[in-house]
Parts: C-alpha cells; sequence; structure tokens
C-alpha cells in the first residue's frame, strides 16, 4: 500500500482493500443450539469485549450476517433449519463450529445427532471444547481473520 | 393419605390388580384389559382423587412375553401421594388412550408411541413428537441400535 499524502491518495489492490472491510465487520447471526451457546452469550459480553475484531453485531436475520456461529449439539430434526439459515445468508459467509458437538457429533455417537456440522454445509473454523471457554470464540474469530485476509475476489464472488 | 390405606382401598376395588408397596410409592400391576377403567377409577373415586397425571412411559423387555411393560406414573394433589401403575402390552396391541382422564397425557402417550410405537385408541393427535414424520423405527426398543440405521 502506498500513500501519496501530497495528492491525497492511496493506492492498494481491491482485495486488500475489500478483506480488510470484511474481516472488520464480522456479524454473526443470534443463533444458539445448547449448552455452548451460553459461552458464546459470555463472548458477548462487556469482560471479552468482541467488538474489537468488529463481531459485537449479533443480528436478528440469517440476511444481515456475515458469519454462522453454530453453537452446540445439532440433531437431525434441526438439520433443515439450519441448512435453510445458512442459504439464508447473503455471500460473503463464513461458518464457525463451536463445541465438540458440532464440530464431530462430541459424546452423542447416537441415532438422533448429526456428526458435525460439516456433514451438512461448508465450515471455516473449528473449535475444540466441551464447551469451548469464550476465549477460544474470540480465537476462532482471529483465526477466520487470518483467513479473510488470504481470500481473493477471484475465488469468491 | 397412608401407603398402607391406599392399598387397602385398592385392595377391595372390583378389579384384579396386584398392589404392592414399591421402592418409592404404591406400585400396581394391572391387566392390559382393565387398565383404563382402572385408571378411571383411581381418577374418579371420592377417596383417591388421583387428579395430576406425572408421567407415561414403558420398558422394553425383549427377551419377554408381553414384551413391553407401561407404566404411568399419578398423583393425587388432594391426598399429596403418588403411585405407579404397571401394565403388560404385547408389539402391535393397542391401548385405550387416557386422554379423556387426564388432557396431559397427550403428549407422553405421543411419546411412548414414538418411542416404543406402542398404538393408543381414542387418541385425538397420534403422531410422532420427538422424531421426524418420515422415520421408521422405535428408537427405544432394545433391538434398536443406538447409533441408528443408516438409510439407503
Amino acid at each position: 500500500m502506498g500513500i501519496e499524502s501530497h495528492l491525497g491518495i492511496i493506492t492498494t489492490s481491491l482485495d486488500k482493500v475489500v478483506n480488510w472491510a470484511r474481516k472488520n465487520s464480522l456479524w454473526p447471526m443470534t443463533f444458539g443450539l445448547a449448552c455452548c451457546a451460553l459461552e458464546m452469550m459470555v463472548a458477548a459480553s462487556a469482560r471479552h469485549d468482541i467488538a474489537r475484531f468488529g463481531a459485537e453485531v449479533f443480528r436478528g436475520s440469517p440476511r444481515q450476517s456475515d458469519l454462522l456461529i453454530v453453537p452446540g449439539t445439532l440433531t437431525k430434526k434441526m438439520a433443515p433449519y439450519v441448512i435453510k439459515l445458512y442459504n439464508q445468508m447473503p455471500e460473503p459467509k463464513w461458518v464457525i463450529a463451536y463445541g465438540a458437538c458440532a464440530c464431530s457429533g462430541g459424546l452423542f455417537n447416537t441415532y438422533n445427532v448429526v456428526q458435525g456440522v460439516d456433514k451438512i454445509i461448508p465450515v471455516d473454523v473449528y473449535v475444540a471444547g466441551c464447551p469451548p471457554k469464550p476465549e477460544a470464540l474470540l480465537r476462532a474469530i482471529v483465526m477466520l481473520r487470518e483467513k479473510i485476509v488470504k481470500e481473493s475476489l477471484k475465488d469468491r464472488v | 393419605m397412608e401407603r398402607l390405606e391406599l392399598i387397602n382401598i385398592l385392595k377391595n376395588c372390583e378389579f384384579k390388580i396386584d398392589a404392592y408397596e414399591g421402592i418409592d410409592c404404591v406400585t400396581v400391576l394391572v391387566p392390559k384389559e382393565s387398565l383404563f377403567s382402572f385408571l378411571k377409577l383411581l381418577k374418579e373415586d371420592e377417596r383417591l382423587k388421583f387428579n395430576m397425571i406425572a408421567d407415561i412411559t414403558a420398558v422394553d423387555y425383549p427377551e419377554q412375553k408381553p414384551r413391553f411393560e407401561l407404566v404411568y406414573h399419578i398423583f393425587s394433589i388432594a391426598n399429596n401421594i403418588r403411585i405407579r401403575v404397571k401394565s403388560r402390552v404385547e408389539e402391535g396391541d393397542s391401548v385405550e388412550s387416557v386422554t379423556s382422564l387426564w388432557k396431559g397425557a397427550e403428549w407422553l402417550e405421543r411419546e411412548v408411541f414414538d418411542m416404543f410405537g406402542i398404538n393408543f385408541k381414542n387418541h385425538p393427535d397420534l403422531r410422532r413428537i420427538l422424531m421426524t414424520e418420515d422415520f421408521k423405527y422405535y428408537p427405544l426398543r432394545k433391538d434398536f441400535p443406538l447409533q441408528g440405521i443408516e438409510e439407503s
């Protein structure tokens, strides 16, 4: 990035400036499935200051969200609705599988639980733990930001 | 009301039942044929007044015949006493629904139907309650594998 201060112009690539904007306004969706959701709520509290990453605006609608955090056990009965919510989110969108159940089914290796969110929608970051601490969610958001910086408009329209 | 008093009342009723003091409350074994009329008596008898259904569930004993044991837990608010009513049911049998006695039994019976496949006659809305509508199995039966059956 070059700053031509005497002209008042910044030269940069489109990828860089778009990714900069995207990574600093990751709006998550207000969505919770099980006990992990409570840790996610704590992450949104004042103590953890999730606003540092521009992710403090928990939206009430998938149409306004960039980030789907799947916190908790995904049952087979819930799965069609998660797919629907994911499809309702506008591109670009990212997914965090938050907790053991969302990553792999966790301890529920049973007939009624989806064995990992990645069986039904693409996942960007996996967070281990049962439940993971709120700090782990912040770490996941930092990792997601690092991933977003490497993206190119050519790959994702 | 004391447990022994309850047992005495039940032993003098018209039905062929086996009433004894269970580990935590009075337990009664009732044949399937007289189950509904016995439960009706529990609710409507002036001395008993069992007016709250607490739970309906079932147990699967695949090696026994009849296969299922239907279990009702009922509470009498007036007498502050609980009772457990058990009845043996064979696979494919239909049991009279108790929704006409206790409205709260509706979802409990739906759950038993969903998990064990026991049918209830005259139930207002006997559908699966926990599993999806297209699910073909009864998951709490002992012969159902824990990890489910792969749909082909």
